[in-house]
């Protein structure tokens, strides 16, 4: 076994190929297709609607799996949420599938009052969510929707780092009693995770543990805390870091809400900085959340990876992610800079 | 059910005492809308104490009929309606819109018994009643779902994209009943003058509804419509009533400033009597 691989944390049984170039890549939107098949097999009352993307979002399976049970809505994102608050309050487990600028985009107000406060069992998953939408361009790459929907009482908001996560947190989410929103991607990614890999929403895993050399303890020295698609770019980052002696923590922080306190709260303690990475805008999102939960119990600098209040544009996902300053040289720019600030 | 005079003439005094229970809940409450709560009092008479198939001492039953108002706005109607009803007891209407109260001053569903929905902002009922009836047919329960829905909300896109859905469903939909307030007024003023809705029917039956066009004060053809509604396989049935804002009360008829004010503690008083003589008909209030 190489040296990197006996850093990834062993009890959370992740990909032994997880620094390989020929790596399994695989969307995240591939998982919630076929999470939503194995939910709608394991309980009758789950639903499926979908407002003209059935193939995109991946509900098409579970459209002919179960046709009784899919509703077209057409281009209608209003309409999407308010039809599902109807049935989540009527004892069916409604999941409404679109791009996520649309939404929870288009009918955040639907969703705040029919769904979040009213407490209907909706769960809404946003694909397409993120800058690595691609050539789509800025209309189609939701960066804001970790942040408006972590915002509403009521609401979960959960965004997994590979496909298999997708389909755990699909399968989760028809478990959990009410609003729920789940984050999905466009573009194949990584598979990070394998079956064995523990999903509790609301728990957060370390997936990556290294010593740095100059520290006395051989503690981490930061903490790397990330959701999505970026986890894969903050393990990269990781391990170049080792490779100049600084340690980290990786923490996949699936769940936005409810924050899984105790594991951030505990890291931010060991290595006394953090850097949160995410393909959202800085202001709200994942950064937000560890920034509130650490400004009020344990405040340590932090460095913040994500849209810098602009939006995106058109280009290779990749490119992208690199442009507008995501990418592994950029986390890594950013643990340096947290690392300076430190006392 | 059958309509017998002496049930008739219950109904007619109960949606008088409705309307009663509204003002003395709005000038206790200080805010509020009176039009549109007046205008269908006897509509909600004529669902809670005739047509609805429920039992408010047993709210969560799950074969009731559901009723969601689209216009939360008009909630009083609403409240005063179920707690004449027996959902709750009638001295907490006048906590109407008070802190710690179970009546806030739009629905809450998880707040108060009887209440199928959240409402407030505008356009997001009739969706919300398809959501119902459609997973009543999944269920294979016989449950019907009436939405209450204002005309000014048919302003609203999501109102339309409701329509269009329910109407491309057909059979599946009939037992959804829209019951649109066709009071003509919304807050700027006159429907007509602020954004034209006409023709409404022609509008719906486009869509592949069944339209049924009825007073929305005259108890006994509203309860008529509803079973006609009933017996239509083919297509949802929205039915166009009819009614005057500020019913019952002479200087708030038809006049839009009413829309989401309350009465002045003098301005109640007036209102009570005319409500109490019906316009002047009787002499006396206790007559």
């Amino acid at each position: 076994m190489s040296k990197f691989l006996s850093m990834l944390n062993s009890k959370v049984k992740l990909s032994s190929k997880i620094f390989d170039k020929d790596i399994e890549q695989r969307a995240t939107r591939d998982g919630y297709g076929e999470g939503l098949v194995i939910a709608g097999d394991q309980n009758s009352n789950v639903v499926v609607l979908c407002a003209d993307l059935t193939e995109s979002t991946r509900s098409e399976a579970f459209s002919k799996k179960f046709p009784e049970r899919f509703f077209e809505v057409g281009v209608a994102e209003q309409n999407l949420a308010t039809i599902a608050s109807g049935l989540g309050v009527s004892g069916k487990i409604p999941f409404i599938s679109s791009y996520a600028t649309f939404s929870p985009g288009r009918n955040w107000e639907q969703i705040r009052t029919t769904i979040s406060y009213n407490d209907s069992n909706v769960k809404i998953a946003g694909a397409h969510a993120g800058i690595s939408v691609g050539p789509d361009g800025a209309t189609h790459q939701a960066i804001e929707d970790i942040a408006t929907m972590r915002v509403m009482a009521n609401m979960k908001v959960i965004v997994p780092c590979d496909a298999i996560e997708a389909k755990k947190a699909t399968m989760a989410a028809a478990k959990i009693w009410g609003p729920v929103y789940l984050r999905f991607g466009r573009e194949k990614m990584p598979v990070l995770t394998t079956e064995e890999t523990p999903f509790t929403p609301g728990k957060a895993e370390i997936f990556w543990e290294s010593a740095g050399k100059g520290s006395r303890k051989k503690n981490p020295q930061v903490a790397i805390i990330g959701c999505g698609s970026l986890v894969h770019y903050a393990l990269l980052a990781a391990k170049e870091l080792d490779e100049e002696g600084i340690g980290a923590y990786v923490v996949n922080c699936h769940t936005i809400k409810p924050l899984d306190e105790k594991t951030i709260l505990e890291v931010a303690e060991t290595c006394g900085a953090a850097v949160t990475v995410e393909e959202h805008q800085v202001l709200g999102g994942l950064g937000g959340a560890v920034a509130e939960l650490l400004a009020k119990n344990l405040p340590v600098p932090m460095e913040f990876i994500g849209l810098q209040n602009i939006f995106g544009e058109s280009g290779p996902p990749k490119d992208l992610i690199e442009k507008y300053g995501m990418g592994v040289k950029d986390i890594k720019a950013a643990v340096k800079k947290v690392l300076k600030r430190k006392k | 059910m059958e309509l017998h005079e002496k049930k008739l003439q219950f109904l007619e005094e109960m949606s008088n005492k409705i309307r009663q229970d509204i003002i003395e809940m709005l000038v206790e409450a200080k805010s509020g809308h009176s039009a549109g709560p007046l205008g269908m009092a006897d509509i909600f008479t004529a669902l809670y104490f005739h047509i609805l198939n429920h039992d408010p001492k047993n709210p969560g039953w799950p074969d009731r009929d559901r009723v969601v108002v689209s216009n939360g706005h008009i909630c009083p109607v609403l409240y005063a309606a179920l707690a004449n009803a027996g959902y709750f007891p009638m001295e907490e209407l006048f906590t109407l819109r008070k802190i710690n109260s179970r009546l806030q001053g739009h629905p809450h569903r998880n707040s108060l018994p009887g209440l199928e929905t959240t409402s407030g902002p505008l356009g997001s009922g009739i969706s919300q009643a398809i959501g119902m009836a459609l997973a009543a047919r999944l269920d294979k329960k016989k449950s019907r779902v009436y939405c209450l829905t204002s005309d000014g909300e048919h302003e609203e896109g999501n109102t339309w994209e409701a329509i269009m859905f329910a109407g491309k469903q057909k059979s599946k939909l009939n037992n959804l009943t829209v019951i649109m307030d066709r009071n003509n007024i919304q807050i700027d003023g006159f429907t007509e003058e602020v954004m034209p809705l006409e023709p409404l029917r022609e509008k719906y039956e486009s869509f592949n509804w069944h339209v049924i066009e009825v007073g929305g004060h005259d108890i006994a053809a509203f309860i008529s419509a509803v079973n006609e509604a009933k017996a239509i396989y083919e297509k949802p049935t929205v039915i166009i009533a009819h009614t005057v804002p500020g019913k019952g009360v002479s200087f708030m008829e038809n006049r839009f400033e009413w829309h989401g004010k309350p009465p002045t503690p003098d301005e109640a008083k007036k209102a009570l009597v005319e409500l109490r003589t019906l316009g002047g008909q009787i002499k006396s209030e206790h007559q």
